[in-house]
């Protein structure tokens, strides 16, 4: 059996040592511990409970066949990679149990370089992968799923943790408390990740410059995306949908210098982009659809662009609060603009406004929500629209496309 | 046979009717005439139950009229004017009221004698206004109930239109029935009516036979007998100041050409 | 058969053969259509009938209702003259006015997003729209059959519908939101809602942003808000008030109806 292995992987590794049934090892720990630099564990199925497993071999892999299970029977933390160029893959870790003391977590990776996290399946861990100081790591198609109740008994599903390079993808995390966390990890890549109902953020990070995000999903998660005190970041193509409540974003820009937020799709949030304290951002091609609030700008924001962007069915499509709000719109698309193009080249002929005056009214009293989509409402923006007098005279379209880019 | 026994009935400080008591005999067709105002059209919605009186009592066939309305089975209603929905065909005005009244006999005379098959596929807003009458009056001959009210049943309707409908209401006088009828034009009233009730001012000054009416006045016709009355009435409100300064004659009070209908 | 039935249907045939009904449905039909034809996907088209719903529904109820019911005067007194209880007479009355109305609606507006059925309305959305025009329909047919019962004055009584749609429509939420602003250092959020249950149009309108706008609703800081436009709780909420709406003035109809001298 063990030959046969060897023979179908002529480049395989120097030694297969296998745990469980038929194997040479009944627990994971003697098999590690016998292990060689180089060397594969193979984990057969079943149900393994041991002290926390550590492993401090370089360059193994640790492969489970058959969904083996490493439970923490709510005790401990599960495994931790303590070694670097190790790989894990094809393992049940579950059941860390809920700790004040500890941060207890389903896979940890502590202060190693390309450790490889893949194809996992996580559940019911109080942190579900750690990469702890850990470089140039790769974390992907691993399934996170965690019951926590409420955010003070749960952890994040993927948390990085001054771990620079890492590259997470095609993972899927739902109900931990925030899905994917950035603390400290610049040059990140994370794409094709879904993320939803999280307990707090889909997303989070903060102080970790050049990163991009792409193509990931993240929805229903209680209060968005939040991406803080970053530079140089790059999120494209990414879909945040119905992040509802009153401190819940579709996505939260705080101090982000420079910056692209491009090809987004914010659908159905109660606000779906809110920027604050953010400069030097190109926002373009994203489509925002039923939002509450499209883009919420303050005014401590500056220089930075909308273009090419899609906005329909939204209650509020900007807003702001101040009127010398300086972030530059242009060549939008907005489904209220009611101008003409006679010279038909695509771009209406006259300037549209995208902050309603009702939208001031609301941010001033808040219970008038109640009255969105009134006629005296839409009678109130009309006259607001033909003479603006209270809205911001900066926040303006000239440039409004007449039909949807794309 | 209806009776009306002191009803009573007053809109806000107007007294419209007092103490009315009158008996409509069966087998007889009772005049209700009096001038414009003088509570004429007050009495019969009573009668029909559409206005409620503040006092009295009204007794159809025997009965006690009451606000369940089933007594109305034994009344049929001519409106002075008809007013049906526009967009309604004539058959279905029909049909509505015959499905209205389940279980009564039907007496299609009328409906035949005005010719109904010719336009019961008209839509009502296209007939003229005699032909809305014919319908009209159809509608109230429709079952055989024992009491006619007839609001101005002759307006519009053409010399021999008006006839027919003339010989359809001896008709039912002979078959025993009571046929109550208010007209402005006395010598119409005159060919058909056996009983005379005048009201003016809301009460009722005369009630009898059109014999006594005649004796009783020494007029030789009934337009110049009411006429006489109505002089009397007049002469004693003046004298009393109920009604100062000239009197000018109501329209209604305007002499007939002799022999007009 | 019974005199609601017969009464209804001679209604609902004079009705669908009056002109203003008929010219009512085609302009849904023509305005629902044409905002597909120009472009308009299945939200914006149904956002843009929410105002025409909210302005000329109540509109065209009550200013059709009065004149309906006073043209009626004469027939319904042949009516009331019949054997029949005057009670069963009004609701085949009222019926008779209401349904056509709401059905020219729902005919009207219906068919286009019936045909466009893939252009993205949420179902939701749609079926809030249609409910809310019907509810509207049926209470200010009510309101406008009310107040053509208590005034016989023809003139004064459709410059009273007249007053009664600018109030419900523009005045009311001019008022609502000067109470808001004047006292929005308050907590607001328990009179404001109750506020908008008292005025139908307000409730139809809330009934579809239950659907179409829950995530600017959520955005609201409080807690009611989330309890009831979190849930089907606040569709059901509102759904419930704008029945009241109707059976209200509907109610004192009946009661004029049944008691006035004609």
């Amino acid at each position: 059996m063990l030959l046969a292995l060897a023979l179908a992987q002529p480049t395989a590794r120097n030694a297969d040592l296998t745990v469980g049934a038929g194997g040479r090892f009944s627990t994971i720990t003697a098999a590690l511990a016998a292990a060689k630099p180089g060397d594969r564990v193979l984990v057969r199925a079943g149900t393994y409970r041991e002290p926390t497993i550590v492993v401090r071999t370089e360059r193994l892999t640790l492969e489970g066949e058959g969904w083996p299970v490493l439970d923490g029977q709510g005790a401990r933390e599960v495994l931790v990679i303590a070694a670097d160029d190790v790989t894990v893959r094809g393992i049940v870790a579950r059941n860390t149990g809920v700790s004040n003391l500890e941060d207890r977590a389903g896979i940890r990776a502590r202060s190693v370089r390309n450790c490889v996290i893949e194809g996992n399946r996580l559940r019911d861990n109080l942190w579900g992968i750690y990469l702890q100081q850990s470089a140039d790591c790769i974390v992907r198609d691993n399934d996170i799923e965690a019951h926590g109740v409420r955010q003070t008994e749960s952890g994040n599903g993927i948390h990085l943790w001054y771990s620079p390079g890492a590259r997470v993808e095609r993972n899927h995390v739902r109900g931990q408390r925030d899905g994917i966390y950035f603390e400290f990890s610049p040059h990140g890549v994370t794409r094709d990740n879904v993320s939803e109902r999280s307990q707090r953020y889909g997303l989070h990070f903060m102080f970790s410059d050049s990163c991009r995000y792409e193509h990931n999903i993240f929805r229903d998660n209680t209060s968005g995306v939040a991406v803080m005190y970053s530079r140089g970041v790059v999120i494209t193509a990414n879909r945040f949908e119905r992040s509802w409540g009153s401190a819940a974003y579709g996505l939260l820009l705080k101090d982000i210098m420079g910056g692209e937020i491009s090809n987004n799709t914010f659908d159905r949030n109660s606000t779906g982009l809110f920027v604050e304290g953010s400069s030097r951002l190109d926002v373009r091609g994203n489509v925002f659809s039923q939002n509450g609030w499209a883009a919420k700008v303050l005014a401590d924001a500056d220089e930075n662009r909308f273009s090419g962007n899609q906005f329909t069915g939204n209650a509020f499509d900007v807003t702001t609060n101040s009127r010398s709000a300086n972030s530059t719109f242009d060549g939008n698309w907005w489904d209220e603009y009611a101008g003409y193009d006679l010279n038909r080249d695509g771009v209406g002929d006259t300037a549209f406004h995208p902050v309603r005056l009702f939208a001031l009214v609301v941010e001033e009293h808040p219970a008038a929500l109640l009255l969105l989509r009134s006629p005296l409402v839409s009678i109130l923006d009309a006259a607001e629209r033909v003479l603006p007098v209270l809205t911001p005279e900066a926040l303006v379209d000239r440039h409004p496309l007449m039909r949807p880019p794309r | 046979m209806i009776t009306l026994d002191t009803i009573r009935k007053r809109f806000g400080a107007l007294e419209v009717l007092q103490d009315v008591s009158l008996a409509v005999r069966p087998g007889a067709v009772t005049a209700l005439v009096g001038p414009n105002g003088s509570g004429k059209t007050t009495l019969i919605k009573i009668v029909l139950g559409l206005t409620r009186a503040d006092h009295g009592a009204l007794h159809v066939d025997g009965k006690l009229a009451d606000d369940a309305g089933a007594y109305r089975r034994a009344i049929g209603y001519m409106p002075q004017a008809a007013h049906f929905p526009v967009n309604l065909r004539v058959g279905d005005v029909l049909d509505l009221v015959s499905q209205l009244r389940p279980g009564e006999r039907i007496d299609d005379d009328l409906a035949r004698a005005f010719a109904m098959d010719e336009v019961k596929d008209k839509l009502v807003g296209t007939l003229s206004g005699g032909t809305r009458q014919k319908v009209n009056a159809v509608i109230a001959f429709m079952f055989r109930p024992s009491l006619l009210i007839l609001d101005e049943p002759t307006a519009g309707l053409d010399p021999l239109s008006s006839n027919v409908l003339k010989e359809k209401i001896r008709a039912v006088r002979g078959e025993g029935r009571s046929v109550l009828v208010t007209s402005h034009i006395m010598a119409e009233l005159e060919s058909l009516a056996d009983d005379v009730a005048f009201l003016c001012d809301g009460r009722l000054r005369f009630s009898g036979s059109v014999a006594e009416l005649l004796g009783h006045t020494g007029g030789s016709s009934l337009e110049d007998a009411i006429a006489s009355l109505m002089r009397t009435e007049r002469s004693v409100r003046r004298s009393v100041g109920e009604l100062p300064g000239p009197v000018v004659a109501p329209p209604w009070f305007a002499p007939q050409p002799k022999g007009a209908i | 058969m019974n005199v609601v039935s017969l009464v209804l249907q001679a209604g609902l045939r004079d009705l669908s053969r009056n002109r203003w009904i008929v010219a009512y449905t085609l302009c849904f039909l023509g305005i629902a259509e044409g905002l597909f034809w120009f472009g308009g996907t299945g939200p914006q088209v149904l956002l843009s009938l929410l105002n025409l719903v909210l302005l000329v529904l109540p509109l065209v109820a009550l200013v059709f209702g009065t004149i309906h019911v006073y043209a009626s005067r004469e027939f319904v007194e042949l009516l009331l003259a019949q054997p029949v209880p005057r009670r069963q007479l009004f609701t085949g009355l009222y019926l008779g006015l209401a349904l056509p109305l709401a059905g020219a609606f729902v005919l009207g507006a219906g068919i286009p997003f019936a045909v466009h059925a893939r252009e993205g309305a949420s179902l939701g959305g749609v079926v809030a729209l249609l409910c809310a025009g019907v509810g509207l329909s049926l209470a200010f047919a009510a309101i406008a059959t009310w107040i053509a019962l208590r005034t016989d004055d023809r003139l004064k009584g459709i410059g009273l519908a007249l007053g009664a749609w600018l109030a419900a429509t523009v005045v009311y939420d001019g008022l609502v939101l000067g109470a808001a602003a004047a006292f929005g250092n308050y907590p607001l959020e328990r009179p404001l809602l109750a506020l908008m249950l008292a005025n139908p149009v307000d409730v139809a309108r809330v009934l579809v942003l239950t659907q179409l706008d829950v995530s600017a609703l959520m955005g609201y800081t409080g807690a009611l808000f989330e309890r009831t436009f979190g849930t089907v709780l606040g569709t059901g909420v509102a759904a419930a008030a704008l029945i009241i709406w109707c059976a209200v003035p509907l109610g004192l109809a009946e009661r004029r109806f049944t008691r006035r001298d004609f």
